[in-house]
């Protein structure tokens, strides 16, 4: 480009400060190279335009944020200390809610504990084995990127469908699975039709759907230089010593990547509660989203709803915050040189 | 060394490749039988032991499927949700994205953290007073709630789709806006000619997964949607499947035609969508 260097300074390059705002105004006056091919271009008229439009264009989704957001994050909390049923009168009762959740609420502990265990287990599994199915698809052999398309697919299916599908497969007496355990002779299970294995039945489908985490793991292996392996074999290392030293280390921004956002997503779970155990057995997957929907659409309660988001809502922001300070511990971060 | 650490490792990768076979069989069955089963009659499906290829094929299941669901409908109805839902939430994103990644003004970073916070508040927390403020302004039982909030990037995919635009953006080169603006080029113009056309995979990837997520809404058309001619696939097939719990080769049939239009969509943009969640996904 022949722009003249104080041009370039201010428009180039992705870290642009706003000082250069002010130094600019100070040389407005200098004369430029190349006016006569750009008549209508001035620096302050530019940087004018781009304000002007920079708040347009991004104005809707200002407003949207406010509007679907911000207001609904304030009102939400305001309800959350009320009794208020969407038709009734409004009554405040500051921490009644809160303290009915915490101490008779025997479903909301149910539902806590039921969202919990099935994230902090479906997690770490659904990782392991999304990390070894990316190990293996990362090499070159005959049909591989079929392979990669398969796996992938499950992910790709929407969870509405998925549920559907998995709903018969877990059929105990005519699904896939039971007839698969009667061929290598086990027997056969009640699967989401037992409260007991209601939620590792949820967890195996959701090792089924590891597409998403397998991609960025993917990512991840295919980012790794060749010659750190070349490296160790230099030196007599293994396979195992190769995955244990140079793929696992590498890996691990991608398992905290994964992990935060299977934190975000295995507290959400909906759709599969909804139609293939209603919240059943015996509230066995009673997971949290469930139990407000429930609250505020079943039973017409919106103001104790609002406070059972807000449990979710904190148990989500402190799992997260929780899982930031340890990846201290265990996140290899290239450029800190650890 | 070097030979015997080759020969060592031809066991260990025909061992690996044997691995990752199976686990791509068994990966693929639920698909294999779910298809198996909607082709088959209610007592071809209830036979023990079960069979794998189905003696005749009843493709009428899915007509049949077609005609109780009524799946026209509720196609319809989905469609025009997840277009109108799809064409909003690109233009107001990628438009945001512009602005956030290549304009400069005041306080835009700031204003680009603050709306990113919202992608740590879980759905459950704003449903409720959105459905209150959606119930006062009449929006019940139409698809406004559906698809209003993508048009100023929120509801499905919103704010992420804000943030994987303005990251790809960030990494197009200056130099380009710098000599179109020369050249006398108003904003617009450089989002539309200049930054538009070099996005394409992080598009494909945030067309791909706003689909799906709009495809795969049950919670909003649960919560606003009231008359069953109103429905979307989504919901259709929610109250199908409590309606008809036992017609299992009509239900799978079904589900086979609700995942169709998103695996179709996947593989026709396949090469670019797994490409822009690559570049994309790990730079947060």
């Amino acid at each position: 480009m022949n722009a003249s260097p104080l041009l370039r300074q201010d428009l180039g390059g992705g870290n642009r400060s706003h000082h250069a705002r002010g130094k600019l105004s100070v040389n407005r006056g200098l004369p430029r190279k190349r006016s006569d091919l750009a008549p209508r271009l001035s620096l302050s008229g530019q940087l004018r335009a781009e304000a002007r439009w920079g708040i347009v264009l991004a104005l809707p989704a200002m407003v949207g944020f406010i509007v679907w957001v911000a207001g609904p994050i304030v009102a939400s909390l305001v309800f959350s200390f009320s009794t208020w049923n969407a038709g009734g009168r409004f009554r405040f009762v500051g921490l009644e809610n809160y303290l009915r959740m915490a101490r008779t609420d025997k479903l909301f502990w149910k539902s806590l504990l039921v969202t919990t265990y099935y994230s902090l287990t479906s997690i770490p599994l659904t990782l392991l084995f999304a990390f070894a199915i990316a190990v293996l698809l990362n090499r070159k052999v005959i049909g591989i990127s079929l392979f990669r398309t398969l796996l992938y697919l499950p992910s790709v299916a929407p969870s509405v469908a998925v549920a559907m599908l998995w709903l018969w497969l877990f059929n105990p007496d005519f699904g896939l699975l039971n007839y698969l355990l009667q061929l290598v002779g086990l027997p056969k299970l009640l699967w989401i039709h037992d409260e007991v294995q209601v939620i590792p039945s949820f967890i195996l489908m959701n090792i089924w759907r590891m597409g998403g985490p397998m991609v960025i793991f993917l990512a991840a292996l295919q980012g790794i230089p060749a010659s750190l392996y070349e490296a160790a074999e230099l030196d007599g290392g293994g396979w195992w010593s190769k995955l244990r030293y140079i793929t696992l280390p590498l890996s691990t921004p991608a398992f905290f990547f994964n992990a935060v956002m299977g934190i975000i997503s295995s507290f959400q779970v909906f759709n599969e509660a909804y139609i293939m155990t209603d919240g059943g057995p015996n509230n066995g997957s009673l997971f949290l989203v469930y139990y407000v929907y429930l609250n505020a659409f079943r039973y017409g309660r919106m103001g104790y709803a609002s406070t059972l988001a807000w449990a979710l809502f904190v148990v989500i922001l402190l799992l997260t915050l929780f899982m930031f300070r340890i990846s201290r511990n265990w996140v290899y971060y290239e450029a800190k040189g650890r | 060394m070097r030979p015997r650490a080759s020969i060592a490792s031809i066991p260990s990768r025909v061992l690996s490749y044997a691995l990752l076979l199976l686990v791509v069989v068994l990966f693929s069955l639920p698909f294999v039988w779910v298809l198996r089963s909607s082709l088959m009659s209610m007592s071809e499906i209830f036979q023990l032991p079960p069979r794998w290829i189905p003696a005749p094929f009843a493709w009428q299941n899915y007509i049949e499927a077609v005609i109780v669901i009524p799946f026209g409908r509720y196609f319809l109805n989905s469609m025009v949700v997840v277009m109108t839902t799809l064409l909003g939430s690109v233009l107001t994103c990628s438009l945001a994205g512009f602005s956030f990644s290549r304009l400069r003004w005041r306080g835009r970073d700031t204003i680009f953290v603050v709306l990113l916070t919202s992608l740590m508040m879980p759905y459950a927390v704003t449903l409720i007073p959105t459905f209150v403020l959606w119930k006062y302004l009449g929006g019940i039982n139409t698809f406004m709630p559906l698809v209003v909030p993508s048009w100023f990037g929120t509801g499905v995919g919103g704010v992420f789709n804000i943030f994987l635009l303005r990251q790809f953006f960030l990494t197009i080169p200056f130099e380009l806006d710098e000599a179109a603006y020369m050249d006398g080029a108003p904003p617009l113009a450089v989002y539309w000619f200049v930054v538009m056309p070099l996005s394409t995979p992080v598009l494909v990837a945030v067309i791909v997964t706003t689909f799906g997520w709009a495809w795969n809404d049950l919670l909003s058309p649960l919560v606003y949607l009231i008359d069953s001619n109103k429905f979307t696939l989504a919901i259709g097939l929610a109250e199908f499947n409590s309606a008809y719990s036992i017609q299992w080769d009509l239900l799978m049939a079904a589900s086979i035609i609700v995942i169709l239009p998103v695996f179709a969509l996947f593989f026709a943009l396949q090469r670019f969508f797994v490409q822009g969640i690559v570049l994309t996904g790990l730079k947060g």
